[in-house]
């Protein structure tokens, strides 16, 4: 069994309009595994994420609607209760976000956040906290950890405050990292740096990590398997290297193509998908991606796709064969 | 063949003063945003700057329009220096620079609907005999970026991220600029929208033989659509090239450092590839360190670097760098 088991996770908002903003991811996490949730924006990658930790806001009222299982090392987060899933986050599971400012406390120290995490959840002394809060610091690559510990976090730069925030993920070795782009604000040399902190902490720990972004050079680089997102649905899913190599679900192989690679050849014109995310189709009624596809046939309206194969499973009744890159190049 | 230059920057400057003062501010020192730009963009061409945040990219693009005033140096644009014209002359010169803006819906009025937000600018420089004229222009645009022609009665915010792009694109294109400076035109875009936006803009130069100045902190696209890459850092270009040789052949440290950090999209040049990992943060350019500017980052650095401050050589045909050891390191 893998440690995290998510299963049809469905998120609906209600409002003055009902939003189906996840509808029926599943996937799988397994220790030492990094796992990808890749999409455009408004797919779903945020809200499926703050689901399964219970962040979502207004997540226990009438307002949001949760559905499906997931199963964290047997126990279903969906349905367990508000302390229990307090204890759980933070200790267990951590998250990264994009913004760090806004995820750090701007009127306390870096250090006593760092700190706090570690007697809240490890139950250590303070001054025990605040020792090892330094070699936290010291481990994501914070120069002068001393100094820094009492440091606010206005008073350092975004690749700081990022790995700030990573050493307070990471203080009570979470079994689970959630990273919701955690790289999408910074230079890409500071990224660079980051990207290699977290394969470390995958490796050295065996932390099992979700890796949210909508740079598919990112999931390249890091994730062992990749879930394409389009419109609240994964759409595709396979290891990442027969994902790259040979994609066939026409929405990731429309994002392969459309982007500007820094090894292919010069003024090639790019393929864009044509129109936007917000020509959608409800899934009930067929392929949500089909008013976008070149490859799309009667049957994609028929009603909503089934998901199909394994290792490699898609969406799509009319799949393309995939892109040869070596054309590309 | 030898172009037509249309832009020439020699040795710009833009040093935003330091304010700190209790009752009356006093100026402390200078932010310097843009310290001695040099460089010159052939009629018809597209150039692309990138670095990181802060290099000063922005305010270089915006200092050539006079949207801030540079405080040294010279920005010549088709045979005339833009520092030295007065407030109306530059009002009516700005015609024929337009910018576009990363965040098209910020830099769009959302009370004001397509129409009125294309007009204005015409109304503004006297283009068109009349309504029906403008109307006419304004139609022409739209097809041009390929919106509809309904689109000119809605608001901003009807539109999705790129459409929103293609109507600042069309606010500049409605008044036949010659040059265009898009500061980050893709980077607020959807992935499977930026390819249309970028297809649009070569479609635009080709057919109307526009001059771009790319602002991108994205290498990928610039290296996409740029004929010449220039590499700020702090304020200066350490860097200068043939778009195919810079990514082929990059001869300044700090590059070759951003080459090997962008991700590609295919896990065996991922697996493969070795990164220069920069330590440490960009320093202040209210600070910038001695000597060679990128030397406090510099995997290679020496003693000369901390004394010397590297000008711009002359490696090969139209590359440039400022570095004193670049032969050594390639
Ligand atoms: N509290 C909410 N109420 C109503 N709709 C919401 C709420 N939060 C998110 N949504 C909608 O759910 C969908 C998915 O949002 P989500 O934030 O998960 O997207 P995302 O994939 O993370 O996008 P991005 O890449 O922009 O971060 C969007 O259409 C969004 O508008
Ligand atoms: N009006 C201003 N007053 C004072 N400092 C400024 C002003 N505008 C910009 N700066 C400073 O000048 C430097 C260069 O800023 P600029 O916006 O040109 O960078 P950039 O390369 O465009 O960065 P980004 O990629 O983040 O857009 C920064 O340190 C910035 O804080
Ligand atoms: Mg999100
Ligand atoms: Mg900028």
């Amino acid at each position: 069994m893998a440690l995290l088991e998510v299963e049809d996770l469905g998120v609906t908002f209600r409002g003055d309009r009902e939003v189906r903003a996840v509808d029926g991811v599943s996937f799988t996490v397994d220790a030492g595994e990094v796992t990808g949730l890749v999409g455009e924006s408004g797919c779903g990658k945020s809200v499926t994420s703050l689901a399964l930790i219970g962040l979502l806001p207004k997540q226990n009222t009438r307002r949001v609607r949760v559905d499906g299982r997931a199963l964290f090392d047997g126990l279903d987060l969906l349905r367990a209760d508000t302390r229990t899933l307090r204890d759980i986050r933070g200790r267990e599971i951590a998250m990264i976000f994009q913004d760090p400012l806004s995820s750090l406390n701007p009127v306390v120290p870096i250090g006593v956040q760092v700190a706090e995490v570690l007697v809240r959840h490890r139950g250590v002394s303070k001054a025990e906290a605040q020792r090892r809060a330094a070699q936290l610091l010291d481990r994501v690559g914070i120069p002068d950890p001393n100094r820094r510990l009492k440091e606010y976090p206005h008073q350092l730069s975004g690749g700081m405050r990022q790995r700030a925030l990573i050493a307070m993920a990471v203080a009570c070795r979470p079994r689970l990292l959630i990273a919701d782009e955690p790289t999408t604000a910074l230079d890409v040399t500071i990224q660079a740096q980051i990207l290699e902190l977290l394969k470390e902490l995958v490796r050295e720990d065996g932390t099992a990590m979700i890796m949210i972004t909508h740079d598919l050079g990112v999931v390249a680089g890091l994730c062992d398997r990749v879930n394409v997102l389009y419109a609240g649905r994964v759409v595709e899913s396979a290891a990442r290297r027969p994902l790259f190599a040979e994609p066939v679900h026409p929405y990731t192989i429309g994002l392969l193509n459309s982007i500007p690679r820094l090894d292919a050849g010069q003024g090639a014109r790019l393929t864009p998908i044509r129109g936007s995310v917000r020509d959608v189709l409800p899934w009930s009624q067929g392929c949500a991606f089909a008013p976008r596809c070149d490859r799309a046939v009667e049957e994609c309206l028929a009603g909503p796709p089934e998901i199909t194969g394994d290792p490699h499973s898609f969406r799509c009744v009319n799949p393309g064969v995939g892109v040869d890159l070596e054309e590309v190049r | 063949m030898t172009a037509e230059t249309l832009v020439e920057l020699k040795d710009l400057q833009v040093h935003f003063p330091i304010l700190r003062g209790v009752l009356v501010d006093r100026v402390v020192g200078h932010v310097k945003a843009v310290d001695g730009v040099s460089l010159s963009i052939p009629r018809g061409s597209t150039y692309g700057l990138v670095g990181e945040s802060g290099c000063g990219k922005t305010t270089l693009g915006r200092a050539l329009l006079r949207l801030v005033e540079p405080t040294g140096g010279t920005a010549v644009f088709d045979g005339v220096d833009l520092t030295a014209l007065g407030s109306n002359a530059m009002r009516t010169m700005r015609r024929r620079l337009q910018m576009i803006f990363q965040d098209p819906l910020s830099s769009l009025d959302p009370r004001q609907n397509i129409e009125s937000i294309l007009t204005e600018g015409l109304a503004t420089h006297g283009i068109g005999a009349d309504r029906a004229a403008r109307r006419a222009l304004v139609g022409e645009t739209l097809d041009a970026v390929g919106l509809p022609r309904w689109a000119l009665s809605r608001y901003p915010h009807e539109f999705s991220g790129g459409q929103r792009q293609r109507i600042g694109i069309a606010r500049a294109l409605v008044l036949s600029p010659d040059l265009i400076v898009a500061d980050e035109p893709v980077s607020a875009l959807d992935v499977s929208i930026q390819a249309q936006v970028l297809n649009l803009l070569a479609t635009l130069q080709a057919d109307r033989g526009l001059t771009y100045l790319v602002i991108a902190h994205d290498l990928a696209v610039v290296r996409h659509i740029c004929d010449t890459v220039g590499v700020m850092y702090l304020g200066a270009l350490v860097e200068q090239a043939p778009s195919a040789e810079l990514y082929t052949r990059p001869l300044h440290p700090y590059t070759r450092a951003l080459l090997s950090a962008v991700p590609v999209p295919d896990p065996d040049v991922e697996d493969r590839r070795e990164r220069i990992l920069l330590t440490g943060d960009l320093p202040s350019p209210a600070n910038p360190p001695s000597g060679c500017r990128f030397r406090t980052r510099c995997p290679w650095a020496r003693e000369r670097c901390a004394q010397e401050r590297p000008e711009l050589r002359t490696l090969a045909a139209g590359h440039t760098v400022a570095c004193h050891f670049a032969e050594e390191l390639e």
